[in-house]
C-alpha cells in the first residue's frame, strides 16, 4: 500500500468527495417527471388503448372482415357479423379482451379501413376484472373521444405505410 | 388511590414519549427515502399529504390490511414473537434517553449500559424470525446478521468505554453535562467516526446491509413476513437507527446542550437541539445510504475485528494515558 493510498484509507478522502458529490447532487434540478401531474411525451405510434373508429358521417368504419381477429396472437378478439337492411356487412359484436391482448399492435396493422387502432391512453387501471372484457360499444366510445387525436396520430405516420 | 394515581402518571409519561417517537419514526422513513431521491435526482415520495410526508401513515395503513400469512413449516409462537420482540426493545430503550436536565422516562445511574444491553438484546428479534421462518433465506439473513451485529457491538463496548473515561459517569444526564465546555466529539473525533460507522452495522444500514442483501438473500430474516408483521419489522429498524443516533448525540454531540452559550442559541429549548442533532446524523445515515456500495462480508467481518477492535482499544489506552498524565481523571 503506498503512502498515498495510506493517506487517502485513513482520512476517507474518497468517501469524504463521494459525500460532498452527493449534497451538491441534492440542489441539482430533478430528471424524474412528477408522473401523475405532468405527463411525458407520447409517439404518435404509441400501442395503448383499443377504440373503433367511425367515419365522419357517424358510420362505422369496421366491415367486420375479422383480420384482426384472425392475426391476434393472444386470440383477445372476438367477432360476429351479420348483414345490415341496407346489404353492407357490419359487426353485431366485437369484443376486445384486455386482459388476453399483448399490445402488439397486430390489429391495427391488419385493418384495410383503420377501424381498429391504439390510442394515447394507457392509464385505464380497474378495479375488477370484468371492466377490461370491452365490448363494441365501449371501444366505440374510446373512438369517439379520442378521435381528433387518433386521426392526427394516423396522420402523422402516413408516410411510413 | 396513591398508587393508582403514580400508575396512571407513568403511563401518561410513557405515552408521551412514545407517541411522538413512533411519529417521529414515520416522518424518518420519508425523510430517508426523500434523501435518497434527491441524491439520485428523483423527487421521491410527494403527494400523500404536504410534501408527501403522510407517505408513511399510508403505507403503515395498507400494511394493516394485508393479509399476514405465516409459512405452514414456521415455528409459529417464535415466528408471531419476533416482530414483537425486535420492536418492543427498540422501543424501551428510548426510556434512558435525556431530553433536557430533567426531561427523562427513567434516570437510571446506569444509563448507558442499559441501552448497550437492550440494543445487544435486538439481534435476538432478527434470529428468532429468521430461524422461526424454517426457510433457507431468512436463515442465512439471520446468521449473517447475528454474526454483523454482535462483532460491531464489541467495537462500540469499547468506544463506549472511551467516553466514560472522560466522564467518570454510566448515567446518561451526566454524560452530556461532562460536555458543558467540550463536546466529546472534538477530542475523541476517531472515536466518534468509528462509532457512527459501527453504528451503521448495528443497524444493518447501508453499506452494512448484508442480512437483508436484496440480490442474494431476496430480504434476508423479513423474507417470509407479511402485514403487520413486516411492518413491525421496518418500524423497530428505523426505531433503532433513531436511536443509534440518539446516543451518538448524546455521547459524541453534547446532547441537549447547545453548541454555544450565547443568546440566539440559549433560547432555543433543551430538546429541539436534541432533535437537530439526531436529524443531522439521520441525514447522514441517509446519504451514505445513497453514495455506497455494499461491503463484502469477509471486507466487514475484516474491517469490525481486525481494524476497529484494535484502533478503538489503542485509543482507550491513550485516553487513559492522557487523563492520567495531565491529571484530569473525572472525580479526582
Amino acid at each position: 500500500m503506498s503512502f498515498i493510498r495510506f493517506f487517502k484509507t485513513i482520512f476517507m478522502i474518497d468517501f469524504l468527495t463521494g459525500l460532498i458529490m452527493a449534497i451538491k447532487e441534492i440542489f441539482k434540478p430533478k430528471k424524474t417527471i412528477n408522473y401523475p401531474f405532468e405527463k411525458g411525451s407520447i409517439s404518435p405510434r404509441a400501442r395503448g388503448e383499443h377504440a373503433l373508429r367511425r367515419y365522419p358521417n357517424g358510420e362505422e368504419r369496421c366491415i367486420a372482415c375479422k383480420l384482426c381477429e384472425a392475426v391476434c396472437p393472444a386470440q383477445a378478439i372476438t367477432i360476429e357479423s351479420s348483414e345490415r337492411e341496407d346489404g353492407s356487412r357490419k359487426t353485431t359484436r366485437y369484443d376486445i379482451d384486455m386482459l388476453k391482448c399483448i399490445y402488439c399492435g397486430l390489429c391495427e396493422q391488419s385493418c384495410p379501413v383503420d377501424a381498429i387502432v391504439q390510442g394515447p391512453n394507457f392509464e385505464f387501471a380497474t378495479e375488477t376484472r370484468e371492466e377490461l372484457y370491452y365490448n363494441k360499444e365501449k371501444l366505440l366510445e374510446n373512438g369517439d373521444r379520442w378521435e381528433n387525436i387518433l386521426a392526427a396520430n394516423i396522420n402523422a405516420d402516413s408516410s411510413h405505410r | 388511590m396513591a398508587e393508582l394515581f403514580v400508575f396512571f402518571e407513568q403511563i401518561y409519561r410513557i405515552l408521551f414519549l412514545l407517541i411522538p417517537v413512533l411519529v417521529s419514526v414515520a416522518m424518518i422513513v420519508w425523510l430517508d427515502r426523500r434523501v435518497w431521491a434527491f441524491v439520485q435526482k428523483r423527487r421521491g415520495p410527494n403527494v400523500v399529504g404536504p410534501f408527501g410526508l403522510f407517505q408513511t401513515l399510508a403505507d403503515a395503513l395498507k400494511y394493516i390490511f394485508k393479509e399476514i400469512i405465516i409459512p405452514a413449516s414456521s415455528n409459529k409462537v417464535i415466528f408471531i414473537l419476533a416482530p414483537i420482540v425486535t420492536m418492543t426493545l427498540a422501543l424501551i430503550a428510548w426510556a434512558v434517553i435525556p431530553f433536557s436536565e430533567k426531561f427523562v422516562l427513567a434516570d437510571i445511574n446506569v444509563g448507558i449500559l442499559y441501552l448497550f444491553a437492550v440494543s445487544s438484546l435486538g439481534v435476538y428479534g432478527i434470529i428468532m424470525g429468521g430461524w422461526a421462518s424454517n426457510s433457507k433465506y431468512p436463515f442465512l439473513g439471520a446468521i449473517r446478521s447475528a454474526a454483523q451485529m454482535v462483532s460491531y457491538e464489541v467495537s462500540i463496548g469499547v468506544i463506549i468505554i472511551n467516553v466514560l473515561l472522560c466522564v467518570g459517569s454510566l448515567n446518561l444526564s451526566d454524560i452530556v453535562l461532562a460536555q458543558k465546555d467540550l463536546w466529546f466529539v472534538i477530542p475523541l473525533f476517531p472515536m466518534f467516526i468509528i462509532f457512527f460507522i459501527s453504528a451503521l452495522a448495528e443497524t444493518n444500514r447501508p453499506p452494512f446491509d448484508l442480512p437483508e442483501a436484496e440480490a442474494e438473500l431476496v430480504a434476508g430474516y423479513q423474507t417470509e413476513y407479511s402485514g403487520m408483521m413486516y411492518a413491525m419489522f421496518w418500524l423497530g429498524e428505523y426505531a433503532n437507527i433513531l436511536l443509534m443516533c440518539a446516543m451518538g448525540s448524546i455521547l459524541f454531540l453534547g446532547g441537549w446542550l447547545s453548541p454555544i452559550d450565547l443568546f440566539p442559541f440559549n433560547i432555543i429549548p433543551a430538546p429541539i437541539w436534541l432533535i437537530l442533532k439526531i436529524l443531522f446524523l439521520f441525514v447522514l445515515f441517509a446519504l451514505i445510504k445513497a453514495i455506497v456500495p455494499r461491503y463484502r462480508y469477509d471486507q466487514l467481518m475484516k474491517l469490525g475485528w481486525k481494524i476497529f477492535l484494535p484502533f478503538s482499544l489503542i485509543y482507550v489506552v491513550l485516553t487513559a494515558s492522557f487523563l492520567m498524565y495531565f491529571d484530569l481523571l473525572p472525580g479526582n
